[in-house]
């Protein structure tokens, strides 16, 4: 990263490469731009959503070196060199993830606004039952994990999804399709 | 089997999963220029100077947009869209500039730099009944009778012997959509495009062609997809004109976005609701009075009446009855639609009194409806096209296992828990308002649909290929879809559960037409053989009847008594809502309806700061919905109902009936669990706390 000099006409930006999508990109950003505007505004990728810009929806939700993060509240300049996964790469060409396909068949979704965030949410909340990574719905903290990792029922999904909401009220079809992601993934 | 009725997937479901699915914020032309909006920070008064020297400075910026230097815009009858016409303030929130730079981060930071001063008046913000600017409005939204009085009800109350008198309370309600109101605008010449968040796009011409002052055909706006409205994308928002106006002044293309705080005061929400309801009833439980009044507020530059009395004139049968509306104006955000507008407090209101007179009664409260049931509407009395509240409480009320209940309150305890179930009732109009649509025959054997409908997310696109295809008698592969469109065939919004009738009627129109024609066409041209319907004539020509969806919700209460949490492990809601057209999308609309409603019985709660002069909540932190955790398996069933006397899609609409009496069920099963009535929603943990026995 190099700052480049503050000039009275221009904002203070940084050239940077962000490697998106496995998809290395040279860019130069503004430093206040966050992830998600970046995303959105720099690279075309619009299927990471804004739904309020404050890490309170999760809309905008992206994995970061396999990480879910909000990309609203990440700013661009912050994770180069971080290998970043958007909706728009989830899928292996025409072959959708799991967790999309997962979505599709529970129709886990209305307005589809949510959805891109939903679905990288789950992509991270299943690498983490996988590592055995309790939440608050577990009952013993010290018994989680079998060689799988955490076996998710419906309240650790609703749960372990809370941060990412829908105003549509699909949420009730969302927690059977990630319990259907994770049978999928254990196949 | 009919295509109808078939529970097909979303059209445009890989897409939404893939992320390819674009919104209306979701393109830049060459040239735009990102929009920021400064909003008023005093509610009351007037500007007194605006300087934009600071932000015109900074990088990147092009434009600052004020009243003075704004484009004089027409008034459509809508005040909101009035924006920077003049130094007037009258609400906090309210765009008092604009600014335009190359990037969002340059016009973000520039807004902020906008140096604005204010001549403040007092404000005034609350709610009360007995405000002394209340008054009586010329006529409720959608031109509801303001009052409507049926024989004596005065005489009536003084002469049962069983009565209730109490005072419920919806605070307003903020439809917070997930995807914020936005647009993208260009001109061409005098010729102008936007991509807007709209739930219909010929509404938004209409009103956006008057604003401007232009021709209709010169302007063409288009909504591809729509991240949720419930109302609040319904009329045109200021963001539209903003975007509109900014673009012609600057000559380059515009793309605006509201921030999730903006959208608190910009693009409308419910009123705060109170209702006075008053009911009389022989000990038989026949009621003799129903009385809603009801009290709501509208904004100092817009009246929008939320018409919370008006189910309350369709729902039982009363020999005298009276209700009506007073609102006040207060320097408060403009009030406007969200989901089930009118129904939504006004049953919590009626629903839960009728649970309290039930208690009152020692009746069943699923009886005690059953048994009011009235023969014919009560109000104009006219003829039900069919009415099926009976038959969903009775089948609800099987399928959540209601007979072994014990109606005493307050004596369920489950270890730390006490547990209760409640029920209420649940109406909505069958609406139907004329339509277009253009079905086009090709030689290859493909049909195409064009029909500006809009799909906000209930599954309108898909729908509308099934009601295409069961009208030509093909299968739902062959139907391109085009909606969403302006330059498409006009067509009803998405709104007041009437989209799918009103669409569905003007398609099957066209399709019947197809058909005909094409017996004789020995041979399809390469161009295609098209057919444009309009169903005008026929909407006009429809016997006067009461129209209306049912339904009945059950819901079961657990309220924690260490914490007085609320938690609902089980809602079931039973409708009868005429054909249903596709299973699956439809029970996405029931089943997110009642998430809706569970969302505004327990969480959602607006609270006015009257040293601000403003709602003290602009965010997902300051203004909780239900998120997952918040939300069980919710139970759906439907009755199958045929109802000649609707529209010929014999769909009653689905997206607001599932909303509307959730909270009054989950309100009285919390009464059932504690013995506490919450007559003020939501119901948080402070409202049963202090009343609840010690856990130990």
């Amino acid at each position: 990263m190099s700052p480049s000099e503050v000039r009275p006409n221009s904002a203070p930006s940084s050239s940077i490469a962000l490697s998106v999508n496995g998809r290395e990109r040279a860019l130069e950003v503004d430093n206040r731009a966050s992830l998600l505007d970046t995303l959105r505004e720099r690279l075309d990728l619009t299927g990471t959503k804004k739904g309020c810009d404050h890490g309170q929806c999760g809309a905008c939700t992206v994995l970061v070196a396999g990480r879910r993060v909000n990309s609203c509240l990440t700013l661009a300049v912050a994770v180069e060199g971080d290998e970043i996964v958007t909706v728009e790469g989830l899928s292996d060409g025409d072959r959708l993830h799991p967790v999309q396909q997962a979505f599709l068949e529970r129709d886990g979704f209305q307005c589809g606004y949510c959805t891109p965030g939903q679905i990288c949410s789950t992509v991270g909340l299943l690498a983490e039952a996988k590592k055995g990574w309790p939440s608050h719905a577990t009952a013993d903290v010290s018994h989680v994990c079998g060689p799988e990792g955490v076996t998710l029922d419906e309240n650790e999904v609703r749960e372990r999804l809370s941060g990412n909401l829908c105003r549509c009220g699909a949420y009730a079809n969302m927690v059977p399709a990630v319990l259907d992601a994770q049978a999928a993934e254990r196949r | 089997m009919s295509v109808l009725g078939r529970p097909l997937a979303r059209l445009e479901g890989r897409e939404k999963v893939t992320g390819s699915a674009r919104y209306a914020f979701e393109s830049s032309p060459p040239g735009v220029l990102y929009a920021w909006i400064v909003q008023s920070t005093i509610a009351n008064g007037t500007i007194r100077e605006i300087d934009s020297g600071e932000a015109l400075g900074m990088p990147g910026v092009r434009f600052v947009m004020t009243w003075q230097n704004a484009l004089a815009l027409n008034d459509a009858g809508d005040a909101e869209l009035l924006v920077l016409q003049s130094r007037q303030i009258s609400y906090r929130g309210q765009v008092v500039a604009l600014v335009l730079a190359e990037t969002l981060e340059q016009a973000r930071e520039a807004a902020a730099q906008v140096s604005v001063t204010y001549d403040s008046e007092p404000a005034d913000v609350s709610l009360s009944t007995t405000h002394p600017r209340l008054y009586a409005p010329a006529y409720t939204n959608a031109m509801f009778a303001t009052d409507s009085v049926v024989g004596d009800v005065e005489a009536a109350l003084g002469a049962a012997p069983v009565t209730i008198d109490a005072t419920y309370s919806t605070p307003a309600a903020f439809n917070n959509p997930m995807e914020p109101h936005a647009t993208v605008a260009e001109w061409h010449g005098d010729d102008l495009d936007l991509l807007d968040a709209t739930q219909g796009t010929n509404w938004a011409r209409e009103t956006i062609s008057a604003v401007f002052g232009l021709p209709p055909e010169s302007v063409r706006i288009r909504s591809q997809h729509v991240g949720g409205g419930f109302g609040s994308k319904g009329p045109t928002r200021p963001n539209a004109v903003l975007a509109a106006m900014a673009a012609r002044l600057v000559g380059r293309p515009v793309k605006i976005a509201y921030t999730r705080q903006m959208m608190f005061g910009l693009s409308g929400y419910r009123s705060p609701t109170i209702s006075h309801i008053r009911l009389a009833a022989e000990a038989d439980g026949r009621l003799t009075a129903v009385s809603h009044e009801a009290f709501g507020q509208v904004s100092p530059i817009q009246e929008f009446v939320e018409q919370t009395a008006v189910p309350t004139r369709h729902m039982y049968a009363a020999p005298n009855r009276l209700t009506t509306h007073r609102v006040v104006a207060l320097n408060l955000p403009t009030p406007s639609y969200m989901r089930g507008p009118g129904e939504t407090p006004g049953l919590y209101a009626l629903e839960s009194g009728m649970d309290e007179l039930a208690a009152a009664l020692g009746i069943d409260p699923v009886e005690l409806r059953i048994l009011n049931e009235p023969a014919i509407d009560p109000e104009s009395g006219e003829a039900f096209s069919s009415r099926n509240l009976v038959g969903c409480l009775r089948r609800g009320a099987e399928r959540f296992g209601w007979s072994a209940r014990d109606p005493r309150p307050a004596v369920r305890r489950d270890g730390r828990w006490l547990v209760g179930t409640g029920v209420a009732a649940s109406i909505y109009p069958a609406d139907v308002v004329p339509s277009t649509a253009r079905i086009t025959a090709y030689p290859n054997g493909r049909f195409e649909l064009a029909v500006n409908a809009t799909d906000i997310g209930t599954g309108a696109r898909t729908v509308v290929m099934q009601i295409a295809a069961d009208s030509l008698g093909v299968e739902a592969s062959c139907i391109d879809v085009r909606i969403g469109d302006t330059a498409l065939p006009a067509a009803a919004p998405a709104g007041a559960s009437w989209g799918t009738a009103s669409w569905g009627w003007a398609i099957m129109k066209a399709g019947a037409a197809l058909l005909e024609a094409l017996q004789t066409t020995p041979r399809i041209p390469d161009s295609g053989l098209s057919v444009l319907s309009d169903t005008a004539e026929e909407v006009a020509a429809m016997t006067k009847m009461a129209r209306f969806a049912f339904g009945a919700q059950f819901v079961e209460a657990r309220v924690d008594l260490e914490s007085g949490e609320v938690t609902v492990p089980r809602m079931l809601g039973v409708f009868a809502a005429g054909r249903i057209l596709n299973p699956r999308t439809a029970r996405a609309q029931f089943v997110g309806g009642m998430t809706m409603g569970l969302s505004m019985a327990l969480h959602e709660d607006a609270v006015v700061d009257a040293n601000a002069a403003d709602y003290a909540n602009r965010d997902f932190a300051s203004y909780h919905i239900a998120a997952h955790a918040d939300v069980p398996d919710i139970d759906v069933e439907w009755l199958d109902e045929e109802d000649g006397n609707i529209t010929p899609t014999g769909g009653k609409g689905v997206g607001e009936i599932g909303m509307v009496g959730t909270a009054a069920a989950v309100a009285n099963a919390v009464w059932h669990a504690t013995g506490i009535r919450v007559r003020d929603l939501p119901i948080h943990p402070d409202k049963l706390i202090e009343q609840l026995p010690s856990p130990y």
